[in-house]
């Protein structure tokens, strides 16, 4: 008995066993080793400079450093902030507009805020609400500026500008994931119960739909936090400059001319994990006493009504976002083809191709990197995630928690608390500086997003289907290529244009690893975004964040044209 | 050609036995029926005979089609072939290419091939269908063209499971009686699984009970 079974599943085990070889030693170990580098720098080992003996002072100079703790506040408030107002927003639109939409509507309109990198979004807030901005042209005839009026309100000393920034990119994110995990609930009816009970309807939804919603969310709120409290490129372009947020600051110290810096430097990265660790028992603290106070006043059985000026509130904040970002998209190719744009007109007096003409040379090469780059790293995730989801079908099993868990890993820990070690432990491979290196950091992020998106579409595929073709003769490659490929295109394709999305975004993997010397069209936008000719800033920004677009339409395009005749496979499974 | 069941008992996970161990004989060309209450596992029987089984689940005793035990074999190497209550025709391929997927590879030439395609076609009544997207058939069209596509594979034995439940009344007699006609006309062992006794009384063959298993067995 034992023998049939190994027989069945013995290729399976070869196929976990490598997928589980590569993600152990291509993902967890370099993150581990990173770390570790980290960690022992941070107290103060760092042999390549001489220091051989454990000590705190890397913390000690850490909290000495000039503007450390403006950098801690302002990392504070923008990441936190950002998070749990991005959250209460995102809650309330659904609330109010969840039984008016549909989910494929919705989606729709959530794309272009997904795909655009958070870099080339901060560029166009940057051309928005900057004091030459579309927001003060538009109220200059009102306000009776002649000139663009002397406020700071892009990298402004408080982080609003940031803060608003990171909520144009959450909300819609937070949007994506609420919207997909009430498609999983019968709200509907809940609602009904509930409203028939004599409950209003945002009471009904606090008390008995959000309920339901937050268990299925709160991993990716946690992303969403550990992303907010660590961003690099939005803070660099939004964010105040002097000081800047904790994440910027410790990128500076890294990269600083004295080597000494390291050090603290280290520090800094280990308390930036340290924040995210303390944010995520921030918010399960939250939870905690949510649930405590949330039974009492449920038991309590108030059916106030008034939740309901609440939510629309919050509808018109997202609403409010929404617009800001879709001008923000539009600044930047708008900004791209200006040529003569004085102060407050609304449009270019005239118009020109000359800005893309003139950094020809600079954005091919960074257009042919970005692409390299995202075809290496979502090839290589594709294939693995492929192969991790086939070995699970193999064996005929299940995923294990704690493989989930894996998974999310690189996406919990802020990129700059390991990224420096391991670019210290490929150097010392001798790796370092090279594409292949800036692949593999790239690809850190890239699987894990690629697998999530992959994994619910794949095991809803009916299994049957598949028994269907082994009972046909059919062995397990060709049940997988001429089978399970097929019918999953659309959402293969749906993950690939997420791993292109997330490849094209990265910065700090692309800087670290690159040794500064890969220029992609990210590095490139978010270096020149502190410099003084827009139209160039544009043509990057533009670049950046066209590759995820045209890679979504693609998605969509590639499958709806072959499938075109095959009903079955039309507008279902999406990812 | 037959399909024998020697002491055939599958346990779950937990250990405990689904039914109680069957012993069964179909002869070449018969339609043996099990019936037995719902949940008792006998869609669990067909993935055990067909090699199937979910992880975790345990089969103990031998599967025996023409005299070669295949109880160690994977799905794709025993030849006995699957028809559920749904069609599951592969949506990606035309009508004409899902009955191509069950041909065996040894039928070569891609004339030969279509050939055989269209003959099958022919005799289920779907002749000139062959480009059609397998979605914008009816029920009925499906059904058939499922059973033509697990014929078309030569299997040894046939396993039924629930195969008519999801046609209505008038189809299903139509479908019945397509169905057995090509297993007796090809001499194909058949197992089917209902809990229709019409379904039993139209294969006219052997019925058997399924029982529930008790936590005792091993």
């Amino acid at each position: 008995m034992g023998a049939a079974l190994y027989k069945v599943t013995r290729d399976g085990r070869l196929l976990r066993a490598v997928v589980l070889g590569v993600v152990g030693l291509g993902v967890i170990a370099p993150i581990g080793l990173g770390l570790l580098q980290t960690g022992r720098a941070a107290f103060g080992i760092l042999p390549a400079l001489g220091h051989t003996v454990l000590t705190l002072d890397p913390w000690r100079d850490l909290a000495a450093l000039p503007g450390f703790a403006t950098s801690l506040r302002l990392t504070l408030v923008t990441g936190l902030g950002s998070t749990l107002l991005s959250l209460l927003l995102a809650t309330g639109f659904c609330a109010a507009v969840h039984a008016r939409m549909s989910p494929m509507a919705g989606a729709r309109l959530l794309t272009p805020f997904l795909a655009i990198p958070h870099a080339a979004m901060a560029v166009g807030l940057a051309f928005v609400l900057a004091p030459s901005g579309w927001i003060a042209r538009a109220l200059a005839p009102m306000a009776g500026w002649e000139r663009p009026p002397d406020h700071g309100t892009v990298n402004d000393s408080w982080g609003l500008a940031l803060l608003v920034g990171l909520m144009v990119k959450e909300v819609p994110f937070l949007l994506l994931v609420i919207l997909s995990a009430l498609s999983q609930i019968p709200v509907a009816r809940h609602m009904a119960a509930g409203r028939a009970l004599g409950y209003g309807r945002g009471i009904v939804w606090i008390k008995i739909i959000m309920p339901q919603v937050w268990p299925l969310i709160r991993l990716p709120v946690w992303v969403v936090l550990a992303y907010a409290l660590s961003v690099v490129d939005m803070a660099i372009i939004l964010g105040p400059s002097n000081p800047p947020t904790l994440a910027v600051a410790v990128t500076r110290w890294f990269t600083d001319p004295d080597p000494a810096m390291i050090l603290p430097a280290s520090a800094g990265a280990m308390l930036q994990a340290v924040l995210v660790v303390l944010g995520v028992g921030l918010l399960l603290a939250l939870e905690a006493v949510v649930r405590r106070v949330g039974i009492w006043w449920l038991r309590r059985g108030g059916r106030g009504l008034s939740a309901e000026p609440g939510l629309w509130a919050a509808s018109a904040g997202v609403m409010a976002l929404m617009m800001l970002g879709a001008l923000a998209m539009a600044s930047l190719l708008v900004w791209s083809l200006a040529w003569r744009w004085s102060f407050p007109q609304i449009v270019p007096e005239s118009w020109s191709l000359k800005p893309w003409a003139g950094a020809m040379q600079g954005w091919t090469r960074a257009l042919w990197n970005t692409l390299i780059l995202a075809g290496a790293t979502v090839g290589l995730s594709l294939a693995l995630a492929i192969a991790w989801l086939e070995g699970e079908d193999r064996a005929r099993r299940g995923r294990a928690p704690w493989a989930e868990a894996l998974i999310y890993l690189p996406l919990l820990l802020p990129q700059i608390g390991f990224l420096y070690g391991l670019n210290v432990a490929s150097l010392r491979a001798g790796i370092s500086g090279g594409m292949a290196a800036v692949i593999w950091a790239q690809a850190l992020f890239v699987f894990p997003y690629v697998m999530i998106a992959l994994s619910d579409p794949w095991r809803s595929m009916d299994p049957r289907m598949v028994n269907a073709a082994a009972a046909l003769g059919a062995g397990p490659w060709r049940r997988l290529i001429a089978v399970k490929l097929p019918i999953l295109l659309r959402p293969i394709l749906t993950a690939a244009a997420i791993g292109v999305a997330v490849s094209v975004a990265q910065y700090l993997p692309t800087l670290f690893m690159g040794a500064g010397r890969i220029a992609t069209l990210t590095t490139e936008a978010v270096t020149l975004s502190s410099g003084s000719d827009r139209r160039v800033t544009g043509v990057y920004a533009s670049l950046q964040a066209a590759l995820p677009f045209v890679a979504y339409l693609a998605a969509f395009a590639i499958p709806a044209f072959l499938h075109r005749n095959r009903r079955a496979l039309m507008g279902t499974a999406t990812a | 050609m037959s399909l024998d069941l020697d002491a055939l008992c599958i346990q779950s996970a937990t250990g405990s036995a689904l039914f109680v161990p069957l012993t069964l004989h179909v002869p070449a060309g018969g339609v043996v029926t099990v019936m037995g209450p719902s949940g008792v596992g006998k869609s669990t029987l067909l993935d055990g005979i067909g090699g199937q089984l979910a992880h975790g689940f345990r089969l103990s005793g031998r599967v025996v089609l023409n005299g070669r035990d295949v109880t160690h074999l994977p799905a794709e190497a025993r030849r006995i072939g699957l028809m559920f209550q749904d069609a599951l025709l592969f949506p990606h391929l035309s009508l004409g290419d899902n009955l191509a997927f069950g041909l065996p590879l040894a039928l070569r030439g891609r004339a030969a091939r279509r050939t055989a395609v269209e003959a099958a076609l022919d005799q289920s009544g779907l002749a000139e269908l062959h480009d059609r997207d397998p979605a914008t058939l009816s029920g009925g069209q499906r059904a058939r063209a499922a059973l033509m596509r697990s014929l078309l594979a030569a299997p040894e034995a046939l396993l039924l499971d629930e195969p008519f439940s999801k046609l209505d009344a008038r189809l299903r007699d139509e479908m019945r009686r397509f169905a057995f006609a090509h297993v007796k006309s090809r001499a194909i062992p058949t197992l089917m699984v209902t809990h229709d006794p019409e379904d039993a009384a139209a294969a006219g063959g052997e019925v058997v009970e399924l029982r529930g298993g008790s936590l005792n067995e091993t």
